[in-house]
């Protein structure tokens, strides 16, 4: 099959590769940028263990053709640390408050509840629950990832609140 | 003295890891030219295969290798049975790949090998087959009914296995009994649906003539040994590591499944490293499945409630395969009386085929539909008797004094009597009426009932039998340079968080923290005596078995650092990475003991050298390693239970019911539960609630279904429904702690507790709620919203409003 010319930039930094047209973006990203942090739970977009952002979106990788992307933006798990590798509120709170297990869904679930914090940065727990809807589970029973997001929250407005 | 880190929320050594994407499952290993697999299923649930053609599969550009039944070698064969029992009247167990006739949708047919999974799968649908489908018996009551379509042509009744187990005469209770109720419970097929499927990549080394397999597996000792045999190599030329395993929950026990067998046989052949990655359809009908199973259930009972008999008869549905032999049906049928005295028992079962994925255990292994039963059934005994439900069960529960309690004559699937080690039953019961607010539910009847909605108490008692024998080991050893220790065991973890709480309880003895234990579990080239991760035995088996080995590497380091600071035995402590004299600070620090403990002379690095400046670590004579001493700190011991500790647990919740909606929302959920001693209560409440997710899947949402020809109709997350954060309610929990007397720490499982009780204490609190509109009893799981319109009079209800 032929192959097309895709570029984009991920976790902020320009890439580039050949794909076949058929390439959906987790492979791409999982296969040509051996960024695995992103995982595969069920390929069709019900898992959100692929969930990345895509030009300030959530996205389920498993479901966007890597030609979507071209010129695009994202940002896997392995853009989610601060830039001086300690980790991001999210992550902390996650590890502090037991938000994970098998950490299959993790990456997915964090990359989604950043992207859900700068939509909405001091949401209810209703609002985690909705906002985290299109991510499964099936470790934790939720409970710690709600905890997680909401400790991380708090966290992010007090460091904001400093720098102000 | 060293800070007990036993029963302390410590973090987790391996988060960091996973929160930042640097985990390694199996997909994320890259092998060089690794080659991948796919594979034909079967379309059919039960068909004679006439032809298959795999020419123009063979052609295509990028396949590497093609396989059927015909050029598998020796391993096309039936794969083990691996729990044998002499009640199996027709075992059978699938072979790799079809050998002329399929017995579900979804059994591997063939195999393609290519280049990448886009060409396999390509593949795959050049292969052409000839079916020649039969007629099939589908449901559970169909497949056990006179003339019903054979799943194996040769198993009468599709007859998998019958049992009966008495303990005490139940007859005799029976008939001097002043009551007796009777009920038929039914509880649906559900599946584990890890967020990571399973997995395979094996690598065949021509240097070392070694096979390396990577399986994303609960069991990776018996992967080795059952691949040793079935390739007829020696089990140290085999070795099976499980790395980062994304959930379990029994699936991913051993089956043996197909591609476990097939993907290692094809690197061999291949000469070059092959992977498969199981899709999620895949996982639908190609992994294995439970819970299927119809109980009609008797208890016999005085005027005042006590239970003074069990009747109970089950039919299980075991799929097309029975390789765990009757282990479900036998904890199912051992777990009946749950929390009761009941001392008189009889329990029959019949295994049935049905032409339906293979079952196998997931997790609560019995026990949900057992606790459904009993409890259901104890709730409708207090309404006939007119006893509070609390109340009813208070009169039977086995007291605190009155233990150990032994079923004698049931014999659980350890091939051991049923005996419960220790337990506080009622201040359970108590606790979760106090947490659940039982002195405000009617008051909150009422509220619910001014919004148009009714609302009712859910109660499910549980027991579970965990911790199964019959072993697990230890290995802690102390590194001489860093002084860290490393911890290894048999078992697997799937994020159970093994790594932190054998971690503790191997820093409790050596006084370090626990972030300075290296635990290295599920690898083979690290530890290979034991058995595998289920029945919620990791903690209890393999975490006594660490304990006892990291007790003598702590008499071992007491020894050696009383010799080098020349002071008594009785005056070292051990805290902080050290072995000190108490209340002094003459100190060696633990990667010095583990130095000079190894009468090697070269002096590699810094503790080397510092350890020198000591006493010799020894005191005897003659050549410098004692006769029988080995070198350094080093420890295996093992741990084998007299027999399973029993933990339970009693669930309480708040179920409102929209009967216009009909839909189901769960005010409250409180669940009190006792699994002894915790390690780490952090770990143990995410346990718990992570079950209850599974539990509440079961109670509401989960269902395969099968139509009737055996096609699945949901094999994916678009139509079988898994809870997400929108389903799953706020749950509070109750900690008790009660030791178990069985072995060293005091503790019991917690694995499965969480999901054992969650249907019978929603579809309870269901059933009240909806008493008062007359819709009667809730005897299946799970309960979905077109069940409670028919119950409120269905579409006659609804056109007469």
């Amino acid at each position: 099959m032929s192959k097309m010319h895709v570029k984009m930039t991920v976790n902020g930094k320009p890439v580039e590769g050949l794909a076949e047209p058929r390439t959906l973006l987790i492979h791409f990203l999982r296969e040509d940028l051996n960024l695995t942090g992103p995982h595969i739970g069920c390929d069709t977009s019900h898992c959100g263990a692929c969930t990345v952002d895509l030009d300030g979106k959530s996205v389920k990788s498993c479901t966007v053709f890597v030609a979507q992307a071209n010129g695009a933006e994202v940002t896997t798990i392995e853009g989610i640390a601060n830039p001086d590798g300690t980790l991001h509120a999210l992550q902390e709170a996650f590890r502090e408050h037991h938000g994970l297990q098998c950490g299959f869904c993790t990456p997915g679930m964090i990359t989604r509840a950043h992207r859900l914090l700068q939509e909405n940065p001091n949401p209810t727990e209703a609002e985690i629950r909705m906002g985290i809807s299109g991510n499964l589970c099936r470790c934790t029973g939720y409970q710690n990832i709600v905890k997680s997001i909401t400790a991380a929250a708090e966290q992010l407005a007090s460091m904001k609140e400093a720098a102000e | 003295m060293a800070t007990r880190t036993f029963g302390e929320p410590v973090q987790r050594n391996i988060d960091d890891r996973l929160l930042t994407g640097q985990g390694h499952y199996i997909d994320d290993i890259d092998l060089p030219s690794v080659a991948h697999a796919a594979f034909l299923r079967s379309p059919f649930a039960r068909a004679k295969i006439t032809s298959i053609d795999v020419s123009a599969a063979r052609a295509h550009p990028g396949v590497l290798g093609v396989f059927t039944c015909d050029n598998i070698g020796h391993i096309d064969q039936d794969l083990p049975l691996l729990i044998p029992h002499p009640c199996l009247v027709g075992p059978r167990t699938q072979r790799p790949l079809a050998r002329g006739d399929v017995y579900y949708v979804g059994q591997t047919v063939a195999m393609v090998v290519a280049v990448d999974r886009y060409t396999a799968e390509d593949a795959v649908r050049l292969i052409e087959v000839d079916y020649d489908p039969l007629p099939v018996s589908v449901e559970l009551e169909d497949a056990a009914a006179d003339g019903a379509n054979l799943v194996h042509e040769d198993v009468a009744g599709n007859v998998a296995a019958h049992f009966v187990q008495n303990s005490g005469d139940a007859a005799a209770a029976f008939a001097r009994a002043d009551h007796v109720t009777k009920i038929t419970v039914r509880v649906e097929r559900s599946t584990a649906a890890p967020m990571e499927g399973r997995a395979v990549c094996a690598r065949w080394d021509r240097i070392t003539e070694q096979l390396m397999v990577w399986d994303s597996t609960q069991a990776p000792i018996s992967v080795r040994g059952g691949l040793a045999s079935l390739f007829d190599i020696d089990e140290d030329r085999v070795r099976v590591v499980a790395p980062d395993v994304g959930g379990g929950f029994g699936q991913k026990v051993l089956f043996f499944y197909p591609e476990e067998v097939l993907v290692p046989m094809a690197a061999i052949q291949l000469d070059r490293p092959v992977k498969w990655i199981e899709d999620r359809t895949e996982n639908f009908i190609g992994s294995t499945q439970e819970r299927t199973q119809v109980h009609t259930i008797e208890l016999a009972a005085t005027k005042d409630g006590e239970v003074l008999g069990l009747r109970d008869f089950f039919l299980h549905d075991t799929g097309s395969f029975i390789p765990y032999g009757i282990a479900i049906a036998q904890v199912a049928s051992t777990s009946i009386a749950g929390p009761y005295r009941i001392p008189n028992i009889e329990v029959e079962f019949k295994a049935i085929y049905t032409p339906t994925v293979p079952v196998t255990p997931y997790r609560g292994c019995g026990r949900p539909q057992a606790c459904f039963a009993i409890e259901r059934a104890m709730d409708k005994l207090a309404e006939e008797l007119g006893l509070d439900r609390f109340e009813v069960r208070r009169r039977n529960f086995i007291a605190p004094d009155q233990f150990p309690w032994k079923r004698e004559g049931l014999l659980f699937a350890d091939g051991l009597a049923v005996c419960y080690d220790s337990g506080e039953y009622d201040t359970a019961l108590s606790k979760a009426a106090e947490a659940i607010g039982l002195d405000r539910l009617d008051e909150m009847k009422a509220d619910a009932r001014a919004r148009g909605k009714y609302l009712g108490l859910g109660l499910g008692f549980y027991v579970e039998g965990t911790g199964l024998g019959p072993y697990e080991g230890g290995h802690v050893r102390i590194h001489p340079i860093t002084g860290k220790i490393y911890v290894n065991t048999g078992l697997s973890t799937q994020g159970q968080g093994h790594d932190t709480v054998f971690a503790q309880i191997a820093a409790d003895q050596l006084g370090v923290d626990p972030s300075d234990v290296i635990v290295v579990e599920g690898d083979t080239g690290a530890f290979d005596w034991g058995v595998a991760t289920f029945a919620s035995r990791a903690a209890v088996v393999s975490g006594n078995a660490i304990h006892k080995a990291a007790s003598k590497a702590r008499e071992m380091v007491i020894e050696a650092a009383a010799n080098m600071l020349e002071a008594a035995p009785g005056d070292i402590e051990l805290a902080e990475g050290k072995a000190r004299i108490s209340g002094s600070d003459r100190a060696v620090t633990l990667a010095e003991v583990a130095t000079a403990t190894n009468p090697l002379r070269y002096a590699f690095n810094k503790a080397a050298q510092s350890a020198t400046q000591f006493a010799p670590a020894s005191k005897h004579d003659g050549p410098p390693l004692a006769d029988g001493k080995a070198p350094g700190i080093e420890v295996t011991d093992y741990y084998s239970p007299p027999y399973s500790t029993w933990a339970y647990g009693c669930h309480a919740a708040l179920v409102e019911v929209d009967p216009a909606l009909c839909t189901v929302d769960i005010r409250q959920y409180v669940c009190v539960h006792d699994c002894g001693n915790m390690i780490n209560p952090m770990i143990v409440e995410g346990q718990v609630i992570g079950g209850m997710a599974q539990g509440l899947g079961g109670a509401l949402y989960e269902k395969v279904q099968y139509d009737q020809d055996g096609n699945p109709r949901n094999a994916g997350f678009m139509d079988f429904l898994m809870p997400y954060a929108t389903e799953m309610p706020k749950v509070d929990i109750v900690h008790m702690e009660t030791p178990s007397p069985l072995n060293p720490l005091g503790i019991k499982g917690v694995g499965e507790a969480g999901t054992i009780a969650v249907p019978a204490t929603i579809i309870s609190g269901i059933e009240d709620a909806l008493k008062p509109l007359g819709a009667g009893h809730f005897h299946e799981a799970p309960v979905f919203p077109h069940m409670i319109f028919e119950k409120l009079g269905g579409a006659d209800q609804a056109k007469a409003s």
